[in-house]
């Protein structure tokens, strides 16, 4: 039988929605049973929120000044310790999950899966290569401990009203000083969180500045939305990385996702097509975009969005 | 001497649309362009800056790939690497394979810092820096879109989805990079003339003991579900009336 667990991503005393999304995926595995680990300074607070969601056994709280940011180099050590009473161990496909799982397998000396779209039995499992062109099945050895990351945008949350035990367990696990947290500068927009919106705006090159991009954000604000770019915004400099939506940005599935002045490159089309509904606005009729668009509008978007929101407003 | 070490992986040219093969065990690569993952090019263009500011003596290339990945290297040779290392193996090698290669050739090279893509645009599977940095029980720098060096430490900005996190790490170590940190140079001319003459050497797994075998088994490749065409709307009206319908707005 299956045993998994999943690891917590939090970040100021809040679970982050990816973590509900790993349970969901993991709870694909015929009779598995699902512990989650939530590694902090004081993780209480989370821990609470873990136990919450449908479907965990019980809850790992690790708390020790040494987890206070999470640092890959350091939390790994302590995962791989009590990886030893599991057969999977999950954790996100967001920066938090890339930057530590792989390090997990390694010193557990097994490979690690990748992006887990879909899950076919315990050792087997779907995923996107080549910018999602292709999707490859694979099969982990039977015998191996499985690690991976789960690609987030292709499972629901699981939902609140479980009760699981909260456990605090202390790691026997020399940690490294190798590796120091100095900061993390998040802009702090007041909008919804671009990976977990139920709606979002997107913009691209075709918006011309970072001035002009005024008009997303406030056709946003109008749908209560989230703001995105295309990485040709984003190299352009209009706004920050973060904002950054595709294959190499962030990986998203909204209810209504309107692409405004994107002409929809590969990259970031893989990034968006999970979307429930999608609207695209360009000035081009060719633009590729409009293949995977639920409803396209051709015409210029500078008249267009201070439209769409005036007329969403009345 | 100051060593930077740089990981080349040989993959299908980020302009070429890949289609799935008609037997579904993997992709068509016959005949197809094949170029260095431009994320390792960026790794390279990090290293080579690093050396012109005096901060390291050689840069080493290191590919794991058929042999065919010698045309990779020697573009990264050109670009100004001094030296290259092919290490004889699979096309698509395991992460974690490539990964103990690296530590390998670590021991016998002794780099204060191997710089790599943060992914290859093939497999996309963004491991083997992680990977290495774990064997090597050394930090890892992941998204790495900004690196100053300085006295043994190099502080880092990596990109991750919150924002910008700045870390400062003890060398030697892992980057991987993001595609912000730099803009790769172009390969001129006399530099490809001049690369055929620097040293590379080939290797095999075995020479340098690495086990390939252990990984994954590929069942299939399938071409990914198409999102249906849906209708063009002739103005704002009309897109609001269908969202409105939908129950969107």
């Amino acid at each position: 039988m299956s045993a998994i667990l999943v690891i917590a991503e939090h970040a100021g005393g809040q679970l982050n929605p990816s973590t509900p999304k790993c349970v969901t995926c993991a709870a694909t595995i015929a009779g598995a049973s699902i512990d989650v680990v939530v590694f902090a300074a004081d993780g209480a607070a989370v821990a609470q929120q873990a136990a919450a969601v449908g479907g965990v056994r019980k809850v790992l709280l690790v708390d020790n000044a040494a987890n206070a940011e999470p640092i890959a180099a350091v939390l790994a050590p302590q995962t791989a310790k009590l990886a030893a009473n599991y057969t999977h161990v999950f954790g996100p496909s967001t920066t938090f999950g890339k930057d530590l799982m792989p390090r997990i397998a390694a010193l557990l000396g097994v490979g690690q899966v990748s992006d887990v779209m879909a899950v076919d039995g315990p050792h087997r499992f779907k995923r996107p290569i080549y910018a999602g062109n292709a999707i490859l099945t694979i099969d982990t050895p039977a015998d191996a401990k499985v690690v991976a990351t789960v690609r987030v945008a292709s499972f629901e949350a699981a939902p609140t009203g479980g009760s699981a035990a909260i456990d605090k367990v202390s790691v026997d696990a020399p940690l490294p000083t190798h590796t120091r947290f100095v900061n993390r500068s998040a802009a702090a927009t007041g909008r919804p969180d671009l990976q977990s919106a139920t709606r979002v705006v997107s913009g691209g090159r075709a918006l011309g500045s970072s001035e002009n991009f005024k008009i997303i954000y406030s056709l946003a604000d109008r749908l209560g939305a989230a703001v995105g770019a295309s990485r040709a915004a984003v190299d352009a400099g209009y706004v920050p990385n973060d904002m950054q939506v595709g294959q190499t940005g962030k990986i998203i599935a909204p209810e209504l996702y309107v692409a405004i002045g994107i002409s929809g490159a590969i990259q970031h089309m893989t990034g968006i097509k999970d979307a429930r509904t999608i609207v695209a606005i360009n000035k081009d009729s060719e633009a590729p975009i409009f293949e995977i668009a639920d409803f396209g509008l051709v015409g210029d978007l500078f008249a267009i969005v201070p439209e769409l929101e005036k007329q969403l407003g009345s | 001497m100051r060593r930077v070490m740089v990981g080349v992986k040989r993959v299908v040219d980020f302009n070429v649309r890949v289609r799935v093969r008609p037997d579904n065990t993997g992709v068509i690569t016959d005949g197809v362009k094949m170029s260095i993952n431009p994320f390792d090019e960026i790794a390279l263009e990090e290293a080579l800056r690093i050396k012109e500011r005096g901060l390291a003596d050689e840069v080493l290339v290191v590919s794991i790939g058929p042999s065919d990945a010698q045309q990779q290297l020697r573009t990264a040779l050109a670009m100004g690497a001094d030296r290259a290392i092919l290490v004889q193996g699979d096309a698509s090698a395991a992460p974690l394979t490539v990964a103990r290669v690296f530590r390998k050739l670590i021991d016998r090279e002794s780099p204060f810092m191997v710089i790599l893509g943060k992914q290859a645009i093939d497999d996309d599977n963004g491991q083997t820096a992680q990977m290495l940095a774990a064997l090597w029980d050394r930090p890892q720098a992941v998204g790495t879109s900004k690196l100053e060096i300085t006295d043994g430490k190099a502080t880092v900005t990596r990109e991750v989805d919150a924002g910008l996190e700045s870390d400062e790490i003890d060398l030697p170590a892992v980057v991987s990079v993001d595609l912000r940190l730099n803009e790769p140079r172009y390969v001129k001319l006399p530099d490809i003339m001049k690369a055929k003459k620097k040293p590379l050497d080939m290797l095999s797994l075995a020479d340098i003991g690495v086990d390939a075998a252990g990984g994954f088994t590929t069942v299939r490749v399938d071409p990914p579900p198409q999102r249906q065409k849906g209708i063009m709307v002739k103005d704002v009206g009309e897109l609001v009336a269908a969202l409105k319908k939908r129950g969107l707005v």
